[in-house]
């Protein structure tokens, strides 16, 4: 059992339970959806970008504990960065959940590394990367909804 | 699960009061993939209504004729292909035997349930469609049963009508009725629902369609491992199955046509096999079945599913209901003691099939937590997006038993999920 509470550790239960920035952004300059047809989650991210910086980020949705709290713990890593950082941020965080440990590239993600056992289960990657997809597509103001498929 | 199916006398004629009783620890030692291990547990298999596991003798008969009895079949004159061409022919002799078909043309072999639907939609339906008729399903549908009907509506200007279902899973069958209509062409339902285990009252229904000159489709998926069936009696016109939920082989099933409406039916697909000759200018089409299976068949997986049916059949129907009814009993009563849990389906009359929520986790996360104590269980929609519309929900899990499981199996999945909600505490 001991690599099931490296999954579902405290960080990530908690983040589950409750779900930061969990709101729709008024003001938002950005909106994307996004949707995991193999499970049914959605999930609805708000941006506010000024001048090249994500200054506000929201989300709303509903998924499981790890497609909620990755979604949660991406608000808080991305809010007041660059859009270049919050780029290679993402590059960095699908690095970890997509490559062998070995792999991995020695970058602190701080809270984010509370993720790095999705890696183990392939059919969670998508669970845990939905939220930066959605990220993505909100950026790029794509009128799809962005998917994991 | 015998009121409202098609059953008939167990093959082994054992009557009701004998009590048939299956020895599971004989039959879990004829399937190789029960005895592993998964995460450091023992594996608990309960994902039988997405695929079954395969007894030895099915993977002996399957080896076998590749190894001894392999060429093509219907066209050579050589001693092999003879082999072959028996070997398949007397699967659809099985197969037929196992529907209760009166004539063993009426056994077309098929990819699966899926392609038996959509051979129905296209070779059956859409040449008679006309715009403003009519095709009557249900709520509880898989996707395989809503969407072949929905393209055929496309191509003819058909409408789909769909028949309600009460919260506890059960069909509304008065609300059934009403839809059947001057316009009704076709009415398709599944027999067992993989979602909610639901057994439809296929009897009642047939009647129901029969007294309008309705011609009647049923999806066996599920109902084809569970129970004994028999077409004639019935009174169907389509019956489809498929073999891997039947302890068979992937990539083959049966689908039933009453021969007369075979006989009329356009072709599905065309190729070899399905003509009796061919010139550039016209061609005539071979008589049911061969007419409906164009190009080479699934030879292999039809002499698998044969011994899958066979192997079903030995150990009888009484037998495996009556298990199966014993562990979904056992099973409901342990998961309905946890209080966080909320059973998805509660009909009357079901199978073995028990979909379920867990307060506060969500499905795959269940999934997850039970596979990493050696517990397969499905989570998702299960192919049957409108039901879990219809309950609220984006996902469930399911926990699907079959003739192997065990009243431990059971346990397992009910200490299982305390050990979720340990973790989500």
């Amino acid at each position: 059992m001991s690599d099931l509470r490296e999954i579902y550790q405290d960080v990530i239960l908690d983040h589950y339970r409750k779900p930061r920035n969990f709101a729709v952004l008024e003001q938002a300059s950005h909106h994307a959806k996004g949707h995991n047809p193999l499970c049914g989650d959605r999930i609805d991210v708000y941006l506010s970008v000024e001048d090249g910086v994500l200054q506000d980020v929201s989300f709303q949705g509903a998924g499981c504990a790890i497609s909620t709290a990755s979604a949660s713990l991406m608000t808080e890593a991305v809010k007041g960065k660059g859009l270049d950082a919050v780029q290679s941020l993402f590059e960095t965080f699908h690095r970890m959940v997509t490559q062998p440990e070995d792999d991995a590239q020695g970058v602190d993600l701080g809270k984010l590394e509370a993720l790095a056992g999705v890696r183990e289960l392939p059919v969670r990657i998508k669970c845990a990367t939905l939220s930066w997809h959605t990220l993505q597509a909100a950026l790029e103001q794509q009128d799809k909804p962005a998917s994991t498929e | 699960m015998s009121r409202s199916s098609t059953i008939r006398k167990s093959p082994m004629g054992q009557s009701l009061g004998d009590s048939p009783t299956l020895d599971v620890e004989a039959v879990r030692r004829e399937f190789p993939a029960l005895s592993q291990t998964i995460h450091g547990h023992p594996l608990v298999y309960l994902d039988n209504a997405a695929s079954a596991q395969k007894p030895q003798p099915v993977i002996d008969r399957v080896a076998k004729a590749y190894a001894e009895d392999y060429s093509n079949v219907h066209r050579g004159v050589h001693s092999l292909s003879q082999r072959a061409t028996d070997a398949y022919e007397s699967a659809r002799e099985t197969a037929r035997g196992f529907l209760g078909a009166a004539r063993v043309e009426e056994a077309l072999f098929v990819r699966g349930t899926t392609e038996g639907i959509n051979l129905v939609a296209q070779g059956f339906l859409r040449p008679q469609l006309a715009p403003g008729d009519e095709i009557v399903i249900s709520t509880m549908e898989h996707h395989s049963n809503i969407v072949p009907w929905q393209m055929v509506c496309q191509q003819t200007g058909a409408r789909l009508k769909v028949a309600p279902i009460d919260d506890r899973g059960d069909l509304d069958l008065g609300a059934l009725e009403d839809l059947l209509g001057e316009r009704t062409r076709m009415l398709a339902l599944v027999h067992i629902s993989n979602a909610l285990g639901t057994i439809n009252p296929v009897h009642d229904i047939v009647a129901m369609a029969r007294k309008r000159g309705i011609p009647t489709l049923f999806d066996g998926a599920q109902a084809a491992p569970h129970c004994a069936l028999d077409v004639a009696a019935l009174g169907c016109d389509f019956y489809t199955l498929s073999g891997h939920k039947l302890f068979g082989p992937t990539g083959i099933g049966v689908l039933y046509g009453r021969y007369e409406l075979l006989e009329a039916m356009e072709p599905y697909q065309g190729g070899g096999d399905m003509i009796r000759s061919v010139t550039f200018e016209s061609t005539e089409y071979n008589v049911p079945p061969h007419k409906f299976e164009a190009g080479t068949p699934h030879i292999v997986g039809a002499i698998g599913l044969a011994a899958a049916m066979d192997y079903v059949t030995n150990l009888g129907f009484e037998a495996i209901a009556a298990h199966e009814a014993d562990l979904l009993d056992y099973a409901t009563q342990r998961l309905q003691a946890i209080p966080q849990v909320r059973l998805i389906g509660t009909a009357e009359h079901k199978a073995a099939v028990i979909s379920f929520l867990v307060e506060g986790v969500h499905a795959h996360d269940v999934g997850t937590i039970l596979d990493h104590q050696g517990i397969a269980v499905r989570a998702g929609h299960h192919c049957a997006q409108p039901i879990m519309d219809f309950f609220g929900v984006a996902a469930t899990a399911r926990a699907s038993f079959a003739f192997y499981n065990t009243r431990q199996e059971a346990d397992r999945l009910a200490d299982g999920i305390l050990k979720i909600l340990e973790i989500f505490d």
